[in-house]
């Protein structure tokens, strides 16, 4: 068991023929997952590294069966890329691309929230169950297969965490990258609630950052209904008021989405927060010690 | 992306909200010229920066003559303005802008942002106008009152007349409140807004609404398809290596301590900054060279990193993914030969091609002090900046 993606997955990949859909089209299939399809407006009959290209996203379904889809378009036609897999069907739709108009994103989201489609996303690395399926574009060498949950709004710090836990020996269940910006279409919440009902995760790794409430909602459900053991991490204790950090989503504005209250709220819920980033992996092995003991 | 209050103006004026009259100057003749085309007895000028809490530090004043209007703007222009907003440096007022004077009978407040947890654009109003949403928001939170737009139906007539009663709007202003919401959201809508604040919303003796101040945002994701907003961009208004690492694609925050920071992605960059501070040193600023960098970028971001003379150690963190550590390794060394770098560096490299990473540092002799791990290259850097 595993949550969201396991090695039953199909994935199709929208806009498999540019640079970065191909590299990743082909580093997901040499992890092992199943790419199915993929698709390109125009280019629909034609293959790619033995993958058929399709001009839809319904047609590539119909004849494959894929159930995932991965999204590598450019930012102008992202949103459009997302509703076209909403109207397909399609289960699971992974949005990769960066720099969507959060104004787009305000329209996929009313669409989606009438739909049966789980969108992880936008702006995010992906999901990965260690050892059955990647979809996305974190390396996928640095997981292992275990019972560490991991949920996180960040891509590069996510491999850091990953990478500490693999190290310790710890491994992990399912990766969650939900995404850095404002709007996107699975919280913290969404993923922890998952995570609940997921008898394969006996703990999981949280980690947010500064700029809106997920982490504090993160933190009341954790207090109200959560089972597990929860380390979190919120990045940027020391970032300044009013300052968009690279995501466009990580910025403190109104005096709201400071580090110190969502740590301060975690805390609260009984999380055990790491206060240095060094101190991801060995945080939840000392947990998961006193757990065994 | 931020633009000034006149500028504001003119886009709210475009879409058909109430905007008193008045134009911007740069130098004392054209101010003269403004207030005599306005044709009033009485004008404003009013400085144009971009922060607020202008009034209260003496950027604005009312005048009667075209020569006080000269005056007052030439004992501004050039001149950095400092008000709670700008820090103690203030900022440089290049432009004022000169308008047709109001009589004030109320001050109220209106914004609109998107609201992340609705994901819809969120009204904001208040009879507190005047003063900083913030304070009445800590202070008075039962003098908000806010409303969700559903994006499918626009601002609907009920929420208009719901926000008007709640200002103690009447007779015709509710209908004007109405139209001016529905001028305000088409706005935003067409602009790929992030803000719209009317900070004072007036009724005018004779009344009427109007907007007597006005803040516009923009969505940065949103302007490749605004070029008429990309064009309202004043680089004096923003920090110089933030201009210049804005034109390589690279996202940088200038902040106050002397430990530069290199690191890929914007959280494992935050975080980076965060233990320097867990190990008593402060982040010189924010820098994430991204994803697919190219050694030519990561040249690019290194050289506006030392830009910063406050700097007395740099400290590189990077996550191999995308990002190849062989290419990082090689801008570094491109860049630090270019500006023949004097400063302590320490490196710290993991994941993809790393190996190869750490041989192109070492084959090109820059001193670099490696680190297997954030803690001790956190140590590390800060043992450098202090020693």
């Amino acid at each position: 068991m595993s949550i969201l993606v396991n090695k039953e997955t199909r994935v199709l990949t929208q806009g498999i023929t540019g640079a970065t859909g191909q590299f990743h089209t082909l580093a997901c299939r040499e992890y092992g997952s199943q790419m199915v399809a993929g698709t390109v407006p125009g280019k629909g009959g034609t293959s790619f590294e033995g993958i058929p290209i399709f001009n839809t996203v319904e047609q590539a379904r119909r004849a494959t069966g894929a159930n995932a889809s991965v999204i590598y378009v450019p930012p102008a036609f992202a949103a459009d890329a997302i509703l076209e897999s909403i109207a397909a069907g399609i289960e699971l739709v992974v949005c990769i691309t960066e720099g969507i108009p959060v104004l787009d994103m305000v329209r996929v989201k009313h669409y989606l929230d009438r739909s049966q489609t789980r969108l992880i996303g936008p702006n995010c690395p992906g999901v990965i169950t260690a050892g059955e399926c990647k979809i996305g574009i974190m390396p996928g060498y640095i997981h292992t297969p275990g019972r560490v949950g991991v949920v996180s709004r960040s891509g590069t710090l996510t491999y850091e965490a990953v990478y500490q836990l693999t190290m310790l020996g710890i491994g992990q269940s399912t990766c969650v990258g939900i995404g850095g910006d404002p709007i996107i279409g699975t919280s913290h919440v969404d993923v922890l609630e998952m995570f609940n009902n997921d008898p394969a995760t006996e703990a999981v790794m949280l980690i947010g950052e500064i700029g809106g409430t997920g982490e504090e909602e993160a933190a009341e459900y954790i207090r109200s209904s959560f089972r597990k053991p929860v380390v979190a991490f919120i990045a940027g204790q020391t970032a300044p008021k009013g300052r968009r950090m690279g995501h466009a989503g990580a910025i403190i504005a109104g005096g709201r989405g400071g580090a110190s209250g969502k740590i301060a709220a975690l805390k609260d819920a009984g999380a055990s927060v790491a206060m240095s980033p060094a101190e991801l992996g060995t945080t939840m092995k000392a947990l998961l010690d006193k757990r065994q003991r | 992306m931020n633009i000034h209050e006149f500028q504001a103006k003119e886009i709210l004026r475009r879409f058909g909200a109430p905007v008193p009259d008045g134009k911007p100057a740069a130098n004392g003749p054209d101010v003269e010229h403004a207030f005599a085309a306005l044709g009033k007895p009485i004008a404003v000028v009013k400085a144009q920066i971009h922060a607020g809490g202008r009034g209260k530090a003496g950027g604005v004043k009312l005048v009667r003559s075209a020569g006080e209007a000269r005056k007052f703007a030439e004992s501004l222009l050039g001149r950095p303005l400092v008000t709670h907003q700008t820090g103690p440096e203030g900022r440089v007022v290049r432009r004022v802008y000169i308008e047709e004077a109001s009589e004030v009978e109320r001050e109220l407040y209106l914004a609109m942002v998107v609201d992340r947890k609705a994901a819809a654009v969120s009204v904001i109003a208040s009879t507190e106008g005047g003063m900083e949403i913030e304070e009445v928001a800590a202070r008075t939170p039962e003098r908000i009152v806010s409303e969700i737009i559903d994006p499918l139906i626009g601002v609907a007539g009920y929420q208009a007349r719901k926000l008007a009663f709640a200002l103690g709007l009447r007779d015709k202003q509710v209908g004007e409140m109405g139209a001016l919401l529905a001028a305000l959201y088409r706005a935003f809508n067409e602009t790929d807004a992030s803000l719209v604040e009317i900070n004072p919303l007036v009724v005018t003796k004779q009344g009427k609404l109007l907007c007597l101040d006005a803040k516009m945002s923009f969505d940065d994701n949103g302007l490749f398809r605004h070029a008429e907003i990309r064009e309202l961009r004043d680089p004096g208004e923003e920090d110089p290596a933030e201009t210049e690492a804005g034109k390589h694609d690279l996202s940088y925050v200038h902040l106050d301590g002397n430990i530069g920071c290199m690191v890929n992605g914007a959280g494992l960059a935050m975080a980076t900054m965060d233990i320097v501070k867990y190990y008593g040193a402060e982040p010189a600023n924010f820098l994430d060279v991204g994803g697919g960098a190219s050694a030519e970028k990561v040249a690019a971001a290194f050289r506006i990193l030392l830009s910063d003379q406050r700097v007395r150690a740099v400290l590189i963190n990077i996550f191999g993914g995308i990002m190849r550590c062989d290419i990082l390794a090689r801008g570094v060394v491109d860049a630090a030969r270019e500006v023949d770098l004097k400063l302590p560096l320490v490196v710290r490299m993991e994941g993809t091609n790393v190996d190869q990473g750490k041989a192109i540092l070492r084959e090109a002799g820059i001193k670099a002090i490696a680190a297997d791990n954030m803690a001790e290259a956190a140590r590390l850097a800060v043992a450098a900046a202090n020693g």
